[in-house]
């Protein structure tokens, strides 16, 4: 199985791919964002490789390199057995792919979560909102440039309204003759 | 109970410590349980540990009929105006028992997501720690949470007392929850 797949994606587009690797049993390749959906849809519906089950998208970000995001797209095929990775990379200032989800009915979240956590927008997605944060959350919080503590609260927190150890000495512990067991 | 013929007929005793005795006994719970700590919740209140043997017998799942809220697992900041909500819904006189390391301090979710301890929301009346808790340590914190019902004055949560309080402490009431965008 090993190459199968990766020499399938060079043959049949052998513009597109960048660069390709197979270590540890992962074939991965890298390929140009622009005919992304054609290549996905050839793997999927090609007799040969069937990749008919998306296994996640994700996204990395690289902060110093430019270019700064991959997207990563695991694919898999139920009938064959066997994985490929695609990884697209994307410039800081142009974070934007196509959907896949005229393809695979579970793209359209997995993007959403991609948005949601990395700010990478899909072109043709038809409701890109955020699915785990809250609507009025502000910037993308896996980006290597977004402060992890930086948390933004929807309530207003307040100072602790009880110190529950003082209160806890004032009522039963200097109060000796009226504790827990009351004469 | 076969203690009736060791009683005396009549008893005396102040209001105060009877109301205080009949609080601490039956405490109506809300557990609000968000996380792994709610296996440990059920298995304190359970057969094997059995808090009802300290009147906090039946979980009540609405707020309304529930004395004791118990935060059990991690809140986010996500959820954080549910859990005010959910406090606020609740009858005076109510307590507030603080269950695991996330929901006293926020753990180790030292992040963006996590509220770090619930007391920056709701006011807390014991914490418990650990990670997630012994069963054993959530019957001490019950019971010291019952020994303090006990002995606080019975009015201490009377609105009119409440709100004399608040004043005196300058705490200002919270804003409304949610305001609907123009």
């Amino acid at each position: 199985m090993a190459k199968k797949l990766i020499d399938f994606v060079q043959k049949k587009f052998a513009s597109e791919v960048l660069h390709t690797h197979s270590r540890l049993g992962n074939d991965t390749v890298t390929v140009k964002r622009d005919k992304l959906v054609e290549i996905v849809r050839e793997l999927r519906d090609d007799p040969s490789t069937q990749m008919d089950y998306l296994r996640t998208i994700t996204a990395v970000d690289y902060l110093p390199r430019q270019p700064r995001f991959e997207l990563v797209y695991v694919l898999y095929s139920m009938k064959h057995k066997h994985m490929l990775i695609l990884r697209v990379m994307l410039e800081d200032s142009d974070a934007v792919a196509p959907s896949l989800h005229t393809l695979y009915g579970t793209a359209g979240w997995q993007e959403r979560e991609v948005w949601d956590m990395y700010g990478i927008r899909f072109s043709g997605h038809p409701d890109l909102r955020r699915v785990l944060l809250y609507e009025e959350f502000e910037g993308h919080p896996l980006r290597k440039d977004y402060l992890k503590q930086a948390s933004q609260p929807r309530v207003e927190l307040l100072a602790r309204e009880r110190d529950s150890v003082e209160e806890f000495n004032i009522y039963v512990n200097d109060r000796p003759s009226s504790g827990s067991r009351d004469q | 109970m076969g203690l009736e013929h060791q009683l005396p007929e009549v008893i005396t005793t102040r209001l105060e410590t009877a109301v205080g005795w009949a609080r601490k006994h039956s405490l109506f719970q809300y557990p609000f349980v968000t996380a792994c700590c709610g296996m440990e919740y059920m298995a304190t209140a359970a057969a094997r540990y059995d808090i009802a043997r300290f009147g906090a017998e039946i979980p009540r799942f609405s707020p309304r009929q529930a004395d004791l809220l118990w935060v059990v697992g991690t809140v986010n900041h996500k959820l954080a105006p549910f859990l005010r909500r959910i406090y606020e819904q609740m009858a005076e006189p109510k307590w507030v028992i603080a269950f695991g390391v996330c929901a006293s301090t926020g753990g180790f979710y030292d992040n963006y997501a996590t509220v770090q301890g619930i007391d920056k929301i709701i006011p807390v009346d014991a914490y418990i720690p650990g990670c997630p808790p012994r069963p054993e340590q959530v019957i001490d914190a019950l019971l010291k949470l019952q020994e303090k019902i006990q002995a606080e004055p019975w009015d201490k949560y009377a609105y009119e007392e409440k709100m004399r309080q608040r004043e005196i402490d300058g705490i200002i009431p919270a804003p409304p929850l949610f305001q609907r965008p123009e």
